[in-house]
């Protein structure tokens, strides 16, 4: 049974679980002082006979309060969220030697297209349409060239905390750096249809002496 | 003597006429047409298919199997042409009842058959014997375009309710399975098999337009007069390109 | 601000229906219009109820064939096992019928219609026929949405949120006719909702009742006030958005398609431009009704009653500039994810403040749990969970990790069954003897009550850690994936627990029937309340008060020292209350 997070198989793991974490402690904080007031509050202040409430309208101080305390709490979590996102997502953050993997993503299946020992896809010696296999080197940047042919799919490996949609007429690129060796799952995060739940991947991390070998044979038809 | 001769005559003349009378049974009587596709030019290298995502798929080949858009036999013939009836039925024709589903096999994840001929109406059986998520497109523009899907080992009996050559099938979980199905309104097809021969019989007599199909090297028509129970060959040329 | 009030007797003129068919199906009395969208609206909460029951058998039991699935055709459930192409018709009518005929028409189509003019003091609404008419469209809307059900190839497929170009080419969904009478209704109910909000912005503008200024107005009103402009502005754009859906099922448009030069994130601006708006609307008459609620169960006025009314408007208006938080991982240019991140966190403000003062309210109350009460107070705790699963996914970073998981589908439960049914249980409970002149039994209620909370929580509590793991949404068979197959069990706990959730549901439904005959008579006041429909008979009858009533203070004074019993009716006159001036043309002062 898995209840937490999973494994962290990336950089941006480590990252997005803190802030998970650090959103936990918080609204963990909340929920207690909430849920913790409700309860004590149902009890200590049930109907008795003779009893009468405390006539109020309210009280001004403590509206500041409770308003101010959220709202600096919730701007201060933005705005630390917000540089992650830009380290992540930014329009420029994607590192400039990062492998580039072309990810054709259709109705049902992911073909993968990698680069041949150019680095560079769409020149000859590219590895085209290796279907629902994502191989990459450990500890480097990987760049997903991410198309779709048809509907809107999403590329989604859980332990590298990685997302993005693939949207039929954009080019959409999402990196990521692996750093355990091991293998994972992708999955599709975007309803496409009767097969949504068929569009599984296989991720493996690899050391670059393996991935560079599997990348030779893959070169040859001769995919494992 | 001569009134054995003339009773002979008559009852040859009855007979003649009570089969006649009986309607054309196409499968007992009538003309054939048989013939080879050949195959001429350099024979393309098909590639590999990728089946190591979908194990209960490649277990069940020895060598890897590869793409059948292009099936070239050992003798230099081709494979998986549709040959079929055009024009030139009389307008009366009418084809018999189907008499069973014609099967489609989800197997190894290949369709079986890979080209094949249904009446307009008649069952097609699709199975799953793979027991894998399959789905079955129809991209028919005739007939109303199907897609359903088989998450396991199960059987969809579809039917199609229009004449169309050919209605492409598809899956999409596994891109490289491919097939076409040939829906017409009479049972004068037939596809080559691993000798490149295909045969049509029980043809009512009559002047006949031929078409011979392949999925990537386009058709190609013959023109076809049989008459009685006659058998006459026809055969058809492909290149490669 | 001087407001302007028609509080001439005019409703008086026209003379009661007589008839069946004009007083109970052709009606424009609001409160048959409400009570009309009650049982159109329950029947659809059934039936969202009943997909949701077949979604979690696949769920729970992949493969397995469903107990009574014999009864679905082969095209469905060959042999009881639900196809995947069927399962995705359950996900996304599910959400449609939920969203749009159960909960939007309960808060809305129900309580708008039979509370406004009883509260406000006014004989009936500012239009009653445009009332019948929004009624009806909501209805053809439904029969149409129903009908997509059973046409060949079955219904729309493609997610209650409708993503093209999946739903826009039956080339790549399989469903062509459901896909457009998805369309079709939604255009209808949207021209329900705009008919309907009309009418209750010009009714609490023009019909409050001498005295009924805007700050003596129930929060209840006030929240169906700002609903109905959220109503009156976001639903043309849905309405707009699914008219462009449809031309391109239909007449050959391309709005949505890209090889023809559409753009598939268009249809999520304009969707969600309408989404995050239709949230709101989903839950600020169920705050409305909780604090009216809870004021009254804690016999105590509504703590902060002004900062309510200012986190309603709050909600309402950041509530535009939220929508792009469901389209993070889009596509959409990531600066754009910033600064809906930041109005996103934003937003979380405004509710807090409600839930403390609602707390506040019970806050040395004499708390008096009668069954409406336990919904509302259920409804803060509830809620609160939900707001604060909210914040992980407003942080864009965290987003990446669940959007599209079961941590969402574990949100958006909280807010809309936790929050917006759970309100609507005790809204019923409370205001079924104005509508019925019955008492639903109490005893029943709490047996309800307490299964459904327990078993609710059981449901929807784990599904964060299911989508914590990376469970996927719209998933058929989580089982196709290694780090999925070690929750399975989970999925199967939380499918039998949701049986259980449904099964209990009978009680409220066989209360609700049975009290309608066999119900104890309601008192006039049975929760000792100070609104102005709590001073007119059970049920209430056509054209409400003979004489409009005058209104000498605000809403919640309860456990006031002017008096000695614990409440105090709006229109109960003082001796030291002076009669509200009323201007020659009627307006209060």
């Amino acid at each position: 049974m898995q209840w937490w997070l999973p494994v962290q198989a990336s950089t941006f793991a480590p990252q997005i679980d803190g802030i998970f974490t650090a959103i936990l402690i918080i609204t963990g904080l909340a929920f207690v002082v909430v849920e913790g007031g409700l309860i004590w509050f149902i009890f200590k202040y049930r109907e008795r006979p003779g009893r009468k409430a405390f006539y109020t309208h309210g009280n001004v101080k403590a509206e500041y309060i409770w308003t101010a305390v959220p709202a600096v709490v919730m701007v201060g979590l933005g705005l630390t969220s917000n540089h992650y996102w830009n380290e992540i997502k930014g329009r420029n953050s994607v590192p400039p030697n990062a492998y580039p993997i072309k990810v054709h993503a259709k109705q049902f299946e992911w073909l993968f297209t990698y680069p041949g020992p150019d680095r560079r896809l769409g020149t000859d010696d590219d590895i085209t349409e290796v279907r629902n296999k994502l191989h990459v080197p450990v500890g480097q940047p990987v760049v997903l060239e991410e198309e779709s042919e048809d509907v809107i799919h999403s590329v989604f490996v859980p332990a590298f905390r990685v997302k993005q949609d693939a949207v039929p007429g954009m080019q959409i690129r999402a990196w990521f750096i692996p750093t355990l060796i091991g293998e994972y799952d992708m999955g599709c995060a975007e309803l496409c249809g009767m097969g949504h739940y068929k569009m599984h991947a296989k991720v493996t991390v690899q050391s670059q002496a393996d991935f560079d070998a599997w990348l030779a044979k893959a070169a040859q038809g001769d995919i494992e | 003597m001569r009134k054995v001769g003339v009773a002979g005559a008559f009852a040859v003349g009855l007979m003649a006429l009570a089969v006649a009378g009986s309607g054309w049974n196409g499968a007992q009587a009538g003309a054939t047409i048989t013939g080879t596709i050949k195959f001429t030019g350099a024979k393309p290298v098909m590639a590999k298919i990728d089946m190591s995502d979908e194990p209960v798929c490649k277990a069940k080949y020895q060598a890897p199997p590869t793409k059948e858009d292009v099936v070239v036999n050992g003798n230099g013939t081709l494979a998986n042409v549709f040959v079929y009836v055009k024009a030139g039925l009389p307008a009366t024709y009418k084809a018999p009842a189907a008499a069973a589903p014609v099967v489609l096999d989800q197997d190894g994840c290949r369709y079986h058959p890979h080209v094949f001929g249904l009446l307009v109406g008649q069952t097609l059986s699709i199975k799953n014997s793979d027991g894998i998520a399959h789905n079955i497109k129809a991209k028919g523009v005739k007939n109303r375009p199907f897609n359903i899907s088989q998450p396991n080992t199960m059987t969809t009996p579809r039917t199609f309710t229009a004449s169309e050559v050919m209605v492409p099938l598809e899956c999409n979980v596994h891109g490289w399975m491919k097939a076409s199905v040939g829906v017409l309104p009479h049972p004068f097809f037939a596809v080559s098999g691993t000798d490149g021969s295909f045969k049509i019989s029980g043809l009512p007599p009559g002047t006949y337009t031929i078409e011979a199909w392949h999925e990537r090297y386009g058709v190609q028509t013959a023109t076809v007069t049989v008459a009685g129970a006659q058998a006459k060959t026809q055969d058809f040329t492909f290149a490669a390109h | 601000m001087t407001t302007v009030a028609a509080t001439h007797d005019v409703g008086h003129g026209e003379h009661a229906p007589s008839g069946f068919w004009r007083k109970y199906i052709f009606s424009t009395d609001h409160k048959t219009i409400g009570i009309q969208f009650l049982f159109l609206s329950l029947f659809f909460l059934l039936l969202g109820g009943i997909l949701a029951m077949q979604m979690r058998w696949q769920l729970g039991f992949p493969g397995k064939p469903m107990p009574g699935g014999g009864i679905l055709p082969e095209s469905m459930a060959p042999g009881g096992v639900i196809l995947p192409e069927y399962y995705i018709q359950l996900v996304t009518m599910h959400g449609t019928f939920m969203v749009f005929f159960a909960i939007m028409p309960l808060l809305v189509g129900v309580f708008a219609n039979f509370l406004i003019p009883l509260k406000l003091g006014a004989h009936d609404m500012a239009f009653p026929r445009i009332n019948m008419a929004s009624f009806w469209f909501a209805f053809a809307a439904g029969m149409v949405m129903l009908a997509s059900l059973f046409v060949p190839e079955g219904a729309a497929r493609a997610g209650w949120t409708m993503y093209a170009p999946l739903s826009a080419r039956p080339d790549l969904s399989g469903a062509e006719l459901g896909q457009k009478l998805w369309s079709v209704s939604i255009v209808l109910l949207g021209l329900s909702s705009i008919l309907g909000s009309l009418n209750y912005i010009t009714t609490i503008i023009n019909n409050r009742a001498p005295g009924m200024t805007w700050f003596r107005m129930p929060l209840s009103v006030w929240s169906l006030f700002i609903t109905a402009i959220l109503g009156l502005l976001a639903l043309p754009v849905l309405s707009g958005a699914a008219i462009m859906l449809l031309f391109d099922q239909t007449i050959g448009t391309h709005f949505f398609d890209p090889p023809a030069g559409g753009q598939p994130l268009l249809w999520q601006h304009l969707f969600w431009f309408f989404g995050h708006p239709e949230v709101y609307i989903l839950i600020l008459p169920a705050m409305g009704m909780v604090s009216d609620i809870i004021a009254n169960g804690s016999r105590k006025p509504i703590f902060g009653y002004h900062s309510m009314v200012f986190a309603i408007i709050a909600i309402a208006f950041l509530g535009w500039i939220v929508w792009g938080h469901h389209m993070f991982m889009s596509g959409m240019n990531p600066t754009l994810g910033s600064s809906f991140m930041i109005s996103t966190m934003v937003i979380a403000v405004p509710s807090a403040i409600k839930t403390f003062n609602w707390m506040g309210t019970m806050w040395r109350g004499n708390l008096r749990f009668h069954v409406p009460m336990m919904h509302a107070v259920a409804f803060v705790a509830m809620f609160v969970i939900g707001g604060l699963s909210g914040i992980f996914m407003a942080a864009t970073p965290v987003d990446m990790h669940i959007h599209d998981t079961y941590f969402i589908v574990a949100h958006l439960h909280y807010v809309l069954f936790g929050g917006s049914l759970f309100a609507l249980f005790g809204a019923i409970t409370y205001w079924y003897p104005k509508m019925f002149g019955r008492m639903m039994s109490e005893r029943w209620g709490k047996i309800h009550f307490w299964l459904t909370f327990v078993f609710y929580n059981l449901v929807f509590f784990p599904m964060h850690n299911l989508g914590m793991a990376g469970h996927m949404r719209r998933i058929y068979d989580p089982t196709q994936y290694d780090f999925l197959k070690p929750l399975q069990p989970l999925n199967t706990f939380i499918s039998v627990c949701a049986f259980l959730l449904f099964a209990s549901q009978a009680i409220f439904a066989l209360n609700f029937i049975i009290s309608l005959f066999r119900g104890q008579k309601a008192p006039q006041n049975p929760w000792l309340d100070n609104g102005l429909e709590w001073t007119l008979p059970n049920p209430a009858p056509h054209g409400n008060w003979a004489q409009i009533p005058s209104v000498y203070r605000g809403p919640y004074e309860f456990s006031s020292p002017e008096v000695e019993e614990d409440y105090l009716p709006q229109t109960r006159k003082l001796p030291t209350d002076r009669e509200p001036a009323v201007l020659s043309s009627g307006a209060p002062s």
